[in-house]
């Protein structure tokens, strides 16, 4: 483990993380949402798990963005309730 | 407002508990943390009976592979159901057969010739999309058939080729790549690779092993010992977990995309 590289990935993720809670647009929030789930792969890879790292790019990055965003073109700017 | 204070309050003390928690851990790589030294008065530990007794086993490198696909195979097999159902649920929950008096017809008619082949992104996106769609395709199945001596295996492998699907859609639209990889043969598909996976099992059981236990199957596999058979079942239940997954993935995105119509996605 390299402590400086652990401690920078660390800090984005909380930021991420934070960004993507406190945003208003959904469409940015889950776009944010997989870049978080690229940091965790980065930080996986990093202490040589990585083959758990590759299903997080593949899943938690990749694909559950695509049906994140999926959903949220099909919601509507203004509630029906 | 109040109920913002009460879940900053929750997530404050979860979090405190669960930080607190982490100082009984053992430190990252610490040889005398239980799972590695094993415990006191025991036997040898099981990461130790992994790390020194994998390859002779099973001749597989990757020690991650073996133990997912054969020591755990059992574990893996409902994993692979549980994606099974995630898709099945997202299925019975979205999917709209027939829209008589659907509200979104009239909105969906016309959004749908919205794009037209004269659109200048279509062409930039959709002729990238062409060129890097096969190559998503062939990394998945490299993934899948090196799963057990290099990182990957039947769930990522799954996943590239699933998204590779996903890409057509999302470059052209959905009904491409749905005359592609229609929804009759994508469940079609994810059944036969639990089938495939249970068959491995159960054909171990027949030749007079226990459920998954693959080293029987050497008759069947034509190969040197016990060992390569267990190898090669290990690529073929990684088989059938690429294409529950890569099925399911696909399924899910477009009953989601479409709204469970299935006409005319993103």
């Amino acid at each position: 483990m390299i402590f400086a590289f652990d401690f920078i990935i660390l800090i984005f993720m909380v930021v991420a993380a934070i960004i993507s809670l406190n945003i208003k647009d959904l469409l940015s929030a889950s776009m944010i949402f997989g870049i978080y789930g690229f940091l965790i792969c980065l930080l996986w890879a990093e202490m040589g798990a990585v083959d758990v790292a590759f299903t997080e790019a593949a899943v938690g990055a990749g694909v559950s963005t695509v049906l994140l965003i999926a959903t949220v073109y099909n919601t509507k700017r203004k509630s029906s309730d | 407002m109040l109920s913002k204070v009460f879940a900053t309050i929750a997530v404050v003390i979860t979090g405190g508990l669960l930080l607190y928690g982490v100082y009984d851990f053992p430190s990252f790589g610490d040889p005398n943390s239980p799972p590695n030294a094993g415990v006191e008065g025991g036997g040898e530990s099981v990461s130790q009976y992994f790390i020194t007794n994998t390859y002779k086993d099973t001749k597989v490198p990757n020690m991650v592979t073996a133990v997912l696909a054969d020591y755990r195979g059992y574990d893996t097999m409902f994993e692979t159901v549980v994606v099974f159902a995630a898709g099945v649920a997202i299925f019975c929950i979205m999917r709209v057969v027939g829209n008589a008096n659907d509200p979104r017809k009239k909105e969906e008619e016309e959004s749908v010739h919205s794009f037209t082949y004269g659109d200048h992104n279509r062409i930039i996106i959709g002729t990238t999309c062409r060129v890097i769609i096969p190559v998503i395709q062939l990394f998945g199945l490299y993934v899948i058939a090196h799963g057990h001596y290099s990182p990957g295996g039947g769930f990522q492998g799954g996943v590239l080729l699933g998204s590779s699907f996903i890409l057509l859609a999302l470059s052209s639209d959905l009904n491409s790549a749905l005359k592609r990889f229609s929804e009759y043969n994508y469940f079609k598909l994810a059944a036969v690779g639990i089938l495939i996976y249970a068959g491995f099992g159960l054909a171990s059981q027949f030749l007079g092993e226990n459920f998954l236990d693959y080293g029987v199957l050497q008759p069947l596999l034509f190969t040197d010992g016990p060992e390569m058979a267990r190898s090669h079942s290990m690529l073929g239940v990684e088989i059938g977990v690429a294409f529950t997954v890569m099925a399911i993935m696909f399924s899910i995105y477009a009953n989601l995309a479409s709204h469970g119509t299935l006409k005319d996605g993103l």
